[in-house]
């Protein structure tokens, strides 16, 4: 074996994995209810995933296959960092395509590709407290959870209407999960917050710097909140993706030239090139050989 | 008036560890009444006021509540959640400061509306509506909706306070001080203003105040405070027209005259 045989499998040693484990049982068992764990410091900065990857080394096993995803894509530095550590400190076998993968850790989206029963998504959070901004007192804020006083969050749902004209809320849409705990999906955008309700993965949230695991189980009741007259709706965007031709996903808006040319693209890469191989070509695409 | 008490205070005692705050203080107040708490400065009453708000914790004594379904319940015995329940429904609570009482950071209309939300309220247009017919009475004009109370004066301020304490229709309200800080002319407004709001609602009230004018004009009854005791308890009028304590005597007479 080389040097890396050094390290215990997925890098944490086993009381820690176990720790990390008992606190995603306790938020699986109280969906949506933040559990404080012992964080460890892993090789990576704050911000770049720690809960999650802390999260993902405690689950994983050598028959798992894992897909990262940052901002829906495959290949960008924290997604492919995060493959490649799993890569030398499990062995496991890695993919970007979301149907292989039993394992998707992701930091901002959830994949266009319906998950199925027995996978698993690991978010990555920099802050789960859904009421942070609002109420800055950590006791306050748990008590306020405790006693299902979430009036506060519509507070903020009220000035966005008040200062907007409807809810100007884009990401970090605030859910109640299974009727109980109000919770922070982590910034993923709220065109995602449906894809959450009665999903048939597990979804589980990592926060290292915050120190809190919570979790949603798979068919879990995940409802965003809103006003009887504006309700909650999701992104709509005006033309389907240059690439594949796809409506009804997520796009991103990358920048061509200094001249205002610009295009909308798949935020999910891997949904966008398998649209790609199955022969679907948008205005700005190449058909695939 | 109805013919039973809102509040009952019997023997109610603070310590601060081996210093008092306020000891054995007993009363009972009717619902539309108006009970004024004056004294100096350190005599106690702000320590009474936040002990009756159930904001600190009696050494000894009770305070028995009667509920909106009519039962009498020990406001120090009723568990967190329904005494906060509590204090954001039936009571109100307008402090000195207005900073302390508003979320400075959101709209006039968002603070008139979070009971409402609190409650349950979950239609905007509905919550905008009683938002705007509170702003009305208390006089802040209704294209300041949206604007955040930190660009309000102190006068505004204080108004905006009591609409957001009143939306929820409280049965009792306690005041610290609230025309402390405000200039006379605006004073007098609030002052009329809450006397005309505490007349309409048929609210009960413990206000607390060093300013005997205040509690002339708003307060049915007074208890007049010294060094954590009540020294003297009666109606209003007959408090400041015949003071009996030597003490009453001395605070009455200390009244500034132009």
């Amino acid at each position: 074996m080389n040097a890396v045989a050094n390290y215990n499998f997925a890098y944490l040693d086993e009381q820690t994995k176990r720790m990390i484990r008992r606190a995603i049982l306790k938020a699986v068992a109280i969906p949506g209810y933040q559990v404080p764990f012992s964080s460890r410091e892993m090789p990576m900065p704050y911000g770049w995933g720690t809960g999650g990857v802390q999260v993902t080394a405690s689950i994983i096993g050598p028959d798992d296959v894992l897909k990262v995803i940052d901002q829906g894509a495959d290949d960008t530095t924290n997604a492919v960092s995060i493959r490649a550590f799993f890569a030398k400190v499990a062995q496991v076998k890695t993919t970007t395509h979301t149907a292989e993968a039993t394992i998707i850790q992701t930091r901002h989206r959830i994949p266009e590709r319906k998950l199925e029963a027995g996978q698993i998504l690991v978010y990555q959070v920099p802050i789960p407290e859904p009421l942070r901004f609002l109420e800055p007192r950590e006791t306050e804020t748990r008590k306020m959870h405790a006693l299902e006083e979430y009036g506060l969050m519509h507070v903020k749902l009220y000035e966005d209407i008040a200062r907007h004209g409807r809810i100007a809320t884009t990401y970090a849409y605030p859910v109640k999960v299974e009727g109980r705990y109000v919770m922070d999906p982590s910034p993923t955008p709220k065109f995602d917050n449906p894809k959450m309700h009665r999903s048939e993965a597990l979804q589980l949230f990592g926060a290292g710097r915050e120190h809190r695991i919570y979790a949603v189980p798979p068919h879990t009741e995940v409802v965003s909140l809103d006003f009887e007259d504006h309700p909650f709706t999701v992104q709509h965007f005006a033309e389907p993706c240059a690439l594949c031709g796809a409506e009804q996903v997520y796009l991103d808006e990358v920048i061509l030239d200094d001249r205002g040319g610009h295009m909308y693209v798949c935020s999910d890469t891997d949904h966008c090139e398998e649209r790609r191989d199955a022969g679907y070509v948008g205005v700005m695409g190449e058909a695939a050989e | 008036m109805s013919d039973e008490p809102l509040l009952r205070v019997s023997n109610l005692t603070k310590y601060y560890g081996s210093r008092l705050g306020c000891a054995d203080v007993s009363f009972e107040l009717w619902p539309g009444e108006v009970l004024a708490i004056v004294g100096e400065s350190g005599s106690g009453k702000t320590t009474l006021l936040n002990t009756l708000s159930a904001n600190l914790e009696p050494t000894s004594g009770e305070a028995l509540y009667r509920m909106r379904m009519g039962e009498w319940r020990n406001i120090y015995e009723l568990s967190e959640a329904e005494r906060r329940f509590l204090t954001r429904t039936d009571w109100g609570f307008v402090h000195q400061n207005p900073a302390d009482g508003l979320r400075m950071t959101v709209s006039a209309g968002a603070n008139v509306g979070e009971r409402l939300m609190a409650v349950g309220d979950r239609h905007y247009g509905r919550i905008r509506d009683t938002a705007l017919d509170w702003l009305g009475r208390v006089e802040i004009a209704a294209d300041r909706i949206d604007d955040q109370p930190r660009s309000f004066s102190g006068g505004m301020r204080q108004r905006l306070q009591i609409a957001r304490n009143l939306v929820t229709g409280p049965r009792l309200i306690f005041m610290d001080e609230p025309t402390g800080g405000l200039d006379v002319s605006v004073q007098a407004r609030l002052l009329d203003l809450l006397r005309q709001l505490v007349g309409e609602l048929g609210l009960s009230a413990i206000v607390v105040t060093h300013d005997l004018a205040v509690a002339r004009l708003l307060s049915h009854r007074m208890m007049v405070m010294k060094d954590g005791h009540v020294i003297e308890a009666g109606l209003t009028d007959r408090v400041l027209d015949d003071p009996r304590e030597p003490y009453t005597q001395l605070l009455v007479s200390s009244i500034l005259q132009v």
